[in-house]
């Protein structure tokens, strides 16, 4: 299947172009965070302080990669389970990050969140961290040192391969992909009981 | 009696650390292909693709397959003609582990305290179990878990009552709770019987059993067959994304239990179900 080329930021207008389903390869800055690293940046916010990063069009990829081996750019870099974040994510979208990539389901107050602030909701292949970490061009360490692997990180990428779990109208593929095998199946069933 | 020095533990520890993050045991591959072969939906023959792709990099280039390079869940059937010396047991296969993480720059992803937090900074400690078992060897394996499935995985005290028709359906029902969190398509883990510890532990030691392997009793054979074509027929489909590969293997493991219970087991693994043994 055809995959979409996609540069960032992700503006509304990018953001609102994409649709659940969607294969695309992404290229630009985006910036990691997970578990710890979310619950820190809410809390600077909440005492009304700047994140460690200009968080307008932003994208942020859920991941701990692991440790780089002399000549990498990154470890092994997959996505973590996104429903960890969705206690943070409505928050981070209402300072203007829009995208977010990881994998797995996410709460309705989440997908409200998106179609509030235009979110876009990317799947990366999850446990594909040795195929992830070559569209990883640079990798740069920007704050939470004392974190370790989930030290926020400010990534490069090229034509990261994602799918577009979520879009910006509350499209999910989870339910959608699901739905569509399902009624295949019916189909065929349909079909060789004679109908 | 033999003797064996503990350090020997520690570096074959340290190595089966490093290459059961790095190379997918071949039964995994085999059934990650087989099923690849089966799709016919475009994403979901892309995401298996990607898969392979993934586990062909991780064993050309020696990296870790996945970045959640997991817990190190270490067993050891221990010869009970072996005589361990040269210092602490446990220590040494904690060693083993700082030594194999660190060096094979595997990911540190363990607390020192569940509710406090704080990582360890060397995944230490092992999950350790020992058995003490006949002979004068010992047996080593490493079965390193990551936690996006850990997460999902489930254990139900039923009464006997509930019967197979209770563990058919809880086993159903626990998969399609995971859905696409523990990055599908999974390896399944049942145990049943046993006390609640006990029942957890073979769900544990059922992941590492080879995939093309049955349980020997005809009847929980059939079931694993049955479960896993069950399994497959939810359509949640590699990733979460839709498909006829939710998962790759089931395998089942069982031990007598009280007359008043029938603990269920369901310990859910990824695509990356990873273990490897040797035998010192």
């Amino acid at each position: 299947m055809e995959r979409r080329r996609i540069t960032l930021p992700l503006t509304t207008e990018l953001a609102r172009s994409l649709h659940a389903g969607e294969q695309v390869l992404l290229t630009g800055t985006i910036y990691t965070s997970r578990d710890a690293g979310h619950k820190r940046m809410c809390e600077a916010l909440a005492r009304g302080e700047e994140l460690p990063f200009d968080p307008t069009d932003a994208t942020i990829y859920y991941v701990g990669p692991t440790p780089a081996k002399p000549g990498q750019v990154i470890g092994s870099a997959g996505p973590t389970t996104s429903g960890r974040m969705d206690a943070y994510a409505p928050t981070l979208m209402s300072v203007g990050a829009r995208g977010m990539i990881g994998k797995g389901a996410r709460l309705p107050e989440v997908v409200e969140a998106m179609k509030k602030y235009s979110g876009v909701y990317f799947g990366a292949i999850g446990g594909a961290g040795a195929l992830l970490a070559k569209s990883i061009k640079k990798a740069e360490l920007i704050a939470y040192e004392d974190l370790g692997a989930e030290a926020l990180r400010k990534l490069y990428v090229e034509d990261m391969p994602l799918v577009v779990i979520i879009d910006s109208d509350g499209n999910n593929l989870y339910e959608e992909g699901r739905a569509a095998y399902l009624a295949g199946c019916n189909l065929i069933n349909d079909n060789h009981s004679g109908r | 009696m033999r003797e064996i020095e503990v350090s020997r533990l520690t570096d074959v520890i340290e190595r089966l650390c490093i290459e059961a993050n790095e190379h997918l045991p071949e039964d995994v591959k085999c059934a990650i292909r087989g099923c690849r072969a089966c799709e016919d939906g475009e994403i979901a023959k892309g995401v298996l693709d990607d898969i392979i792709e993934n586990f062909e990099i991780a064993d050309s280039e020696n990296v870790p397959i996945c970045q959640d390079t997991g817990m190190a869940c270490v067993f050891l059937e221990i010869g009970q003609d072996v005589h361990l010396v040269g210092g602490d047991l446990t220590a040494a296969v904690d060693e083993g582990v700082r030594r194999g993480y660190e060096n094979g720059y595997l990911r540190k992803s363990v607390v020192r305290d569940p509710v406090r937090r704080g990582n360890t900074g060397d995944n230490t400690p092992a999950m350790l179990y020992t058995e003490i078992v006949p002979g004068e060897q010992i047996r080593i394996t490493v079965g390193p878990k990551g936690f996006g499935s850990e997460n999902m995985s489930m254990i139900r005290m039923f009464k006997p009552s509930a019967g197979l028709q209770g563990i058919k359906d809880f086993i159903l029902e626990v998969v399609e709770a995971a859905g696409p969190n523990p990055c599908p398509p999974m390896v399944v883990g049942v145990g049943i019987g046993g006390t609640f510890d006990k029942c957890a532990l073979i769900a544990k030691k059922a992941l590492m059993r080879p995939l093309d392997s049955e349980n020997p009793d005809p009847f929980y054979a059939d079931l694993e067959k049955e479960m896993l074509e069950k399994i497959n027929r939810l359509g949640i489909g590699p990733q979460g994304f839709g498909g006829k590969t939710t998962a790759v293997g089931l395998n089942i493991e069982t031990m007598p239990t009280h007359i008043a219970g029938m603990p269920c087991a369901v310990n859910i693994s990824c695509h990356v179900t990873r273990h490897k043994t040797e035998v010192i």
